[in-house]
């Protein structure tokens, strides 16, 4: 489904990827630990085609395609997620327009036909409830003024709406209690079939209790230091990342 | 002894610009309407004394100093030859549903169109007429009231205005009547293709005391002939009376447009003026308004968007003459390309008008690297138990909205019109009837499909 083959990726001229490979198959989720300043974010950002990211070797496969080549909106449309640290702000932009405006551009693209306001609303209103989030929510702006974990539940029903192919999730519990934490992983989890596919990005294990991963990675210094099942987080846990050179107050 | 006179122009004026416009004044003045009346041609007299001794301003005038009027001397406009009145339209603009018809003057070129204007759903006793008639039919009116806020000696375009002055709206709401209807008053520039051609529509607005009403004007223009508005309303808001007060300018950019709006707002009055400007090549709009007696209320407001070439400027003064009166002013702009934006905003809190309070917000977005923006905020305060505030910010798209929406699959030119559009509401939320809200929404989402 993705395959990731010797990525090396610059930051303002920073060599922050050093040559990271990682193929992940239909229906397998992946989680990436790492330190701060690993590279956990700029490989989200990279793949999801954030500007200023610039990918300076190596190549990303997106079913059979080349990901590094299409532009933002074309890799939502062939099924690409981002589920963001920092949820953005838009001000003076509804929810629901914003909702209706990504899930119609997508529909387009893959030449599905969009949906009207009512069967968009029908659809809406049916995730929304699955994450316990108000029609009132729906009808602020953007993120504005919602609590860190509001923000997340947002982004999962972006993510339930959006129905993605493959979602990376960048420390979706930073900033969350264990509710909160509680709630995003059963939106998450409803979300896993054998045809999506997950990356999930986090420093701590905490959240992988709840999304339990196929795989794990170990992200250090720009490159992946070790593989494993889901009991190298345990273990990670324990002993922290000090065995890969890494030297972190906890 | 020889002497030799030499004659000094007042700073920041050029009186040689006025030389074709008295010229053509001079030939036009016997068939202006109203020649009978003494009190009027003695103002006519008098704009014209005052033209003839300023002419146009110049950058080196204060307030004129980021709007260069140098292009209308070049352009030598002549007076407009009624061309536009054989014109036939389909459709006019209107803020109203399909197919509703409601109040309505319809001025083409400067001249009022009968035909096309209508007095139908307003209350007894409210006058809405044609500036021409009314000197006939309502001389008294006008009389009393022409020329009294937007006297013609401080302000040259104001001078220049009262010197042609011919037609435009009148309207007249008595003591406590309520205008349901939204009064639409719609100004169509055509011009000729011989020459440029200048108008200077002059507005009357009385709202006795208690009274309220909605009036909308559109500014449009039809085929691309270059044109010069030089328009001036006079608002007289009563006790306790509401005025709201709205403007869409949307002529082609080969016209020039100047809007001098002056209001006086007595106690508990409420005067609310908001303009939107997409069109023109040049564009300045003043608004003055005076709050006149006390716990009166006014608000200032409008958003724009230029492009191309174009240069829009904005000029307010807001005047708290008496105590416990509020003012707010929200404007917001789009800027793109090599456009231009100016907004002076002046606030004068005289010394005895304690309790004021008084907001001022300017902001612009600059879509390219080219466009400019110049902003003066002015706050002269005399009194010392006042609440006054205001912010000036400029900036430009933001690219982590820009990346979030693309993320979400929304292509980048989309991305970049909701943003613009979520930029303006703010501005527009200003707008407190809906359905003019609504209308002047449509326009802000075409202008951004017309990219």
């Amino acid at each position: 489904m993705i395959e990731i083959k010797n990525l090396h990726a610059t930051v303002d001229g920073k060599e922050i990827l050093k040559g990271i490979d990682l193929t992940i198959g239909p229906g397998e989720v992946h989680a990436i630990m790492g330190p701060n300043g690993s590279g956990k974010s700029t490989l989200s950002y990279v793949l999801a085609g954030r500007d200023g990211y610039e990918v300076t070797e190596g190549s990303v496969s997106f079913f059979g395609k080349d990901l590094l080549e299409m532009e933002p909106e074309e890799r939502a449309a062939a099924g690409l997620f981002l589920a963001f640290q920092y949820p953005v702000e838009i001000p003076g932009v509804a929810n629901t327009t914003f909702l209706k405006s990504a899930l119609n551009a997508i529909r387009k693209k893959r030449g599905e036909p969009e949906l009207d306001a009512m069967q968009f609303l029908k659809l809406v209103r049916e995730k929304t409830k699955a994450l316990s989030m108000t029609d009132e929510m729906l009808k602020r702006a953007v993120n504005v003024g919602f609590s860190g974990g509001e923000k997340k539940r947002n982004e999962t029903l972006q993510m339930a709406v959006l129905q993605p192919k493959f979602a990376i999730l960048d420390e979706t519990d930073s900033g969350l209690d264990i509710d909160a934490l509680k709630i995003v992983a059963e939106g998450v989890n409803a979300l896993r079939s054998p045809e999506r596919s997950m990356l999930v990005i986090t420093h701590y294990q905490r959240l992988l209790d709840y999304i339990v991963p196929d795989h794990v990675h170990v992200l250090a210094f720009g490159k992946i230091q070790r593989s494993g099942g889901k009991e190298l987080a345990l273990e990670l846990e324990k002993n922290g990342y000090a065995e890969f050179g890494v030297n972190e107050a906890a | 002894m020889a002497t030799t006179t030499l004659t000094k122009a007042p700073r920041g004026y050029d009186p040689a610009a006025a030389t074709p416009f008295l010229e053509q004044f001079d030939r036009v003045r016997d068939g202006l309407p109203g020649g009978g009346l003494s009190w009027l041609n003695d103002l006519r007299a008098q704009g014209r004394a005052r033209f003839a001794e300023l002419g146009l301003p110049t950058v080196k005038n204060e307030s004129w100093r980021y709007t260069n009027l140098r292009a209308l001397d070049k352009l030598a406009f002549q007076p407009a030859a009624g061309t536009g009145e054989a014109v036939r339209f389909d459709v006019l603009p209107t803020v109203r549903a399909d197919g509703a018809t409601g109040p309505r003057l319809v001025f083409v070129d400067g001249r009022f169109r009968a035909e096309l204007s209508s007095t139908a759903g307003l209350p007894a006793g409210v006058e809405l007429l044609n500036l021409a008639d009314a000197l006939t039919r309502k001389p008294d009116l006008v009389a009393e009231h022409l020329g009294r806020i937007a006297a013609p000696d401080d302000q040259t375009l104001v001078a220049l205005n009262t010197a042609f002055l011919a037609d435009g709206p009148v309207l007249h709401v008595p003591r406590g009547v309520t205008v349901e209807e939204t009064i639409e008053l719609v100004f169509v520039s055509v011009g000729s293709e011989a020459q440029p051609t200048a108008f200077h529509p002059r507005g009357l607005i009385v709202a006795e005391a208690d009274s309220r009403a909605v009036i909308v004007e559109h500014h449009v223009g039809l085929g691309s002939c270059t044109t010069l508005s030089n328009g001036v309303t006079e608002v007289f808001v009563g006790a306790g009376a509401s005025v709201h007060h709205y403007k869409v300018q949307r002529e082609h950019t080969d016209s020039f447009h100047l809007s001098h709006t002056a209001a006086k707002v007595a106690g508990k009055g409420v005067y609310d003026n908001f303009i939107l400007t997409i069109g023109a090549k040049l564009s300045r709009n003043e608004v003055n308004s005076v709050l006149d007696g006390e716990e009166g209320d006014t608000h200032v407001s409008g958003a724009y968007m230029v492009r191309g070439g174009q240069h829009v400027d904005t000029t307010t003064f807001i005047d708290h003459a008496k105590p416990c009166c509020t003012s707010r002013e929200v404007y917001k702009g789009v800027i793109d390309d090599q456009a231009r934006a100016v907004f002076q905003g002046k606030i004068i809190v005289r010394p005895n008008a304690q309790k004021t309070d008084g907001y001022q917000q300017n902001r612009a977005l600059l879509l390219s690297d080219t466009a400019e923006i110049d902003a003066k905020p002015e706050l002269e305060i005399y009194a010392d138990d006042v609440k006054c505030s205001h912010g000036a910010t400029v900036g430009e798209l933001d690219d982590d909205q820009l990346f979030y929406l693309r993320a979400r699959g929304i292509d980048k030119d989309t991305a970049r019109g909701l943003l613009i559009g979520a930029f303006l509401s703010e501005a527009l939320e200003e707008i407190a009837e809906e359905s003019v809200r609504d209308a002047f929404q449509s326009y802000v989402a075409n202008w951004q499909n017309a990219r």
